[in-house]
């Protein structure tokens, strides 16, 4: 399979790999797919509480190359956004900034999902 | 660093899926696209005769790599029309004695699928399923028997895992049965021992571009004695092969056929303990540099130049991208076309996640320790990276058992 150039990338240099403590009350945390699937993916953010700005964002990723790609690239995306603009960014969005090829959309639908996930993990430790 | 000073990329270590011509094998070929270029078929002058016994010495050359007589040769295209014709000749001709066929769940899909069809026409067909090392248990095979049971097809070796089926045992059993055997011999004849007299074969399809010859040209054995085996032909036209596979006959590649079987012969002692060396030096070099690293199949029961390896917490199509100088296999939904993980790896019963993390090495003829050491440094280097991005390396270092974790998403159809 021919990948893009951007996909590539972010596969060769990943974007804000790493692990943010999880239990701190800044954080949120998402962790979608599953290992039978081939795909799972943990995207963290820090939140200011202040100015509801995501001011950090890491990710981990277990799948293939578009998966990886996918994932760096919303961390990437997430980082100066309000959780509100963070929660707009769809994955249609992905597939166009990564030109992913059809059989690999489920990918940049599982970043989304993992944006989703992260938001909402923060939202429930700040009710 | 992989070290690339000593070695010429890509390496090309795929020899499961096909492998390069041997240059004494297109040597062979050569004339017979150009001086010699008569149809075997013509009976009535000098161009015809050349062909045919061009095709006569070549089958002799095929015959005596699995212990056959020449007689028993039927050249086809392939190892699949080899297996179509086996399987679907066998069940249209011995329709009146029964309906029923054993086969097992690790097959090439040329013989799955044949079942399959066979099914829709009315047959009975028993999948057997393997133990986790990847073998049949032979009293299955024996209670799945009864008197309605014409053909049991089970391959030699598999082209996956690279394990080796008890086949001269399968066989004596059919054979007390009165039961036909047929295996796919494609991975190991020319490879390891195979005798279709000391095997027990009644049916054995071999393809020439597995053996370092070219693709497009195959053939199934077809035993005349004891018992005499009948086909329905299942392509018509001008009866050659004995009536059993009409067409024009491939000079040229059955030439390679030939050639490549007896090189194989040949070579095949000083090839294999060659390919154990290398492959042995490959398990060592990954597995004692990573963990979480598992062999799938048998170890004692493999082929020599085989081994199929799953990275745990590491998605195949991932891995393969680290390593694009170094042609292999995976496993992984991702690298195959229906983008289901391998079939043969979920059969072993390790799990979906293994299978999405498994890596084929198929060595071969070719290959040199200088690659097979680059191979294993590259490989270990990839790994090393993926891991550290990978969630379910860090989740399996905090002590968190993943089979326990409630996953988020369900299962996508990937």
């Amino acid at each position: 399979m021919a990948y893009s150039d951007k996909v590539l990338d972010h596969y060769t240099n990943p974007r804000n790999v790493g692990t943010m403590d999880k239990n701190a009350g800044e954080v949120g945390t998402g962790l979608v797919g599953a290992p039978e699937c081939g795909d799972v993916m943990k995207l963290q953010i820090r939140v200011n509480p202040e100015t509801k700005i995501i001011e950090d964002a890491k990710f981990k990723t277990f799948g293939c190359g578009s998966a990886i790609a996918s994932s760096s690239l919303a961390t990437e995306w997430v980082k100066g956004k309000t959780v509100e603009e963070a929660l707009a960014i769809k994955n249609t969005d992905i597939v166009k900034e990564l030109s992913l090829p059809p059989v690999k959309i489920h990918c940049s639908v599982l970043a989304e999902d993992a944006i989703r996930a992260a938001i909402s993990d923060w939202k429930k430790k700040q009710a | 660093m992989a070290s690339e000073a000593a070695v010429k990329l890509p390496i090309y270590m795929d020899n499961h899926a096909t492998t390069r011509v041997d240059p004494r094998v297109l040597e062979a070929m050569l004339p017979y696209f150009s001086e010699i270029y008569g149809n075997a078929a013509s009976r009535n002058h000098e161009f015809g005769w050349v062909a045919e016994q061009a095709v006569d010495k070549a089958r002799e050359q095929v015959a005596k790599l699995i212990g056959a007589t020449a007689k028993e040769i039927v050249l086809t295209s392939g190892a699949t029309e080899s297996n179509n014709l086996a399987i679907k000749g066998v069940a249209e001709m011995y329709r009146e004695k029964g309906n029923h066929i054993i086969t097992e769940v690790t097959e090439h899909k040329c013989v799955l699928d044949t079942c399959k069809r066979l099914e829709k026409h009315g047959y009975r067909i028993t999948y057997l399923p393997v133990r986790t090392d990847g073998l049949i248990d032979l009293d299955q095979l024996k209670d799945a028997m009864t008197d309605e049971t014409i053909l049991v097809s089970i391959m030699a070796a598999n082209n996956e895992i690279g394990i080796l089926q008890p086949i001269r045992e399968i066989g004596k059993l059919c054979h007390e049965k009165g039961v036909l055997f047929h295996t796919d011999a494609v991975q190991a004849a020319g490879k390891v021992p195979f005798n279709v007299i000391e095997d027990n074969v009644d049916l054995a399809s071999v393809s020439a571009h597995k053996i370092y010859g070219p693709k497009g040209v195959g053939a199934l054995y077809v035993r005349r004695r004891n018992p005499r085996v009948q086909l329905v032909a299942q392509m018509d036209g001008g009866g050659h092969e004995r009536g059993m596979r009409s067409g024009t006959l491939n000079v040229p590649g059955i030439v390679g056929l030939g050639a490549a079987c007896e090189v194989a012969q040949l070579d095949m002692g000083e090839e294999s303990k060659r390919l154990f060396a290398l492959r042995e030096s490959l398990r060592e070099q990954i597995t004692s540099q990573l963990d979480e690293v598992y062999i799938n199949g048998s170890m004692e029961h493999r082929l020599p130049g085989s081994i199929n390896i799953s990275f745990a917490y590491v998605e195949g199509e991932s891995l393969l991208m680290g390593i694009n100088d170094i042609a292999v296999s995976s496993g992984s939904a991702c690298t195959s076309a229906t983008l289901e993980p391998s079939y043969v790896l979920k059969a072993l019963g390790a799990g979906d996640e293994l299978a999405h993390s498994s890596i084929r090495f198929g060595l071969g003829r070719f290959n040199t320790q200088a690659e097979v050491d680059y191979v294993a440094t590259k490989i270990v280097e990839v790994v090393r990276r993926l891991r550290e991005l990978s969630p379910l390396y860090e989740m399996h270092k905090e002590g968190i058992d993943l089979s326990k974790v409630k996953w988020a998403a369900e299962p996508v159809n990937h």
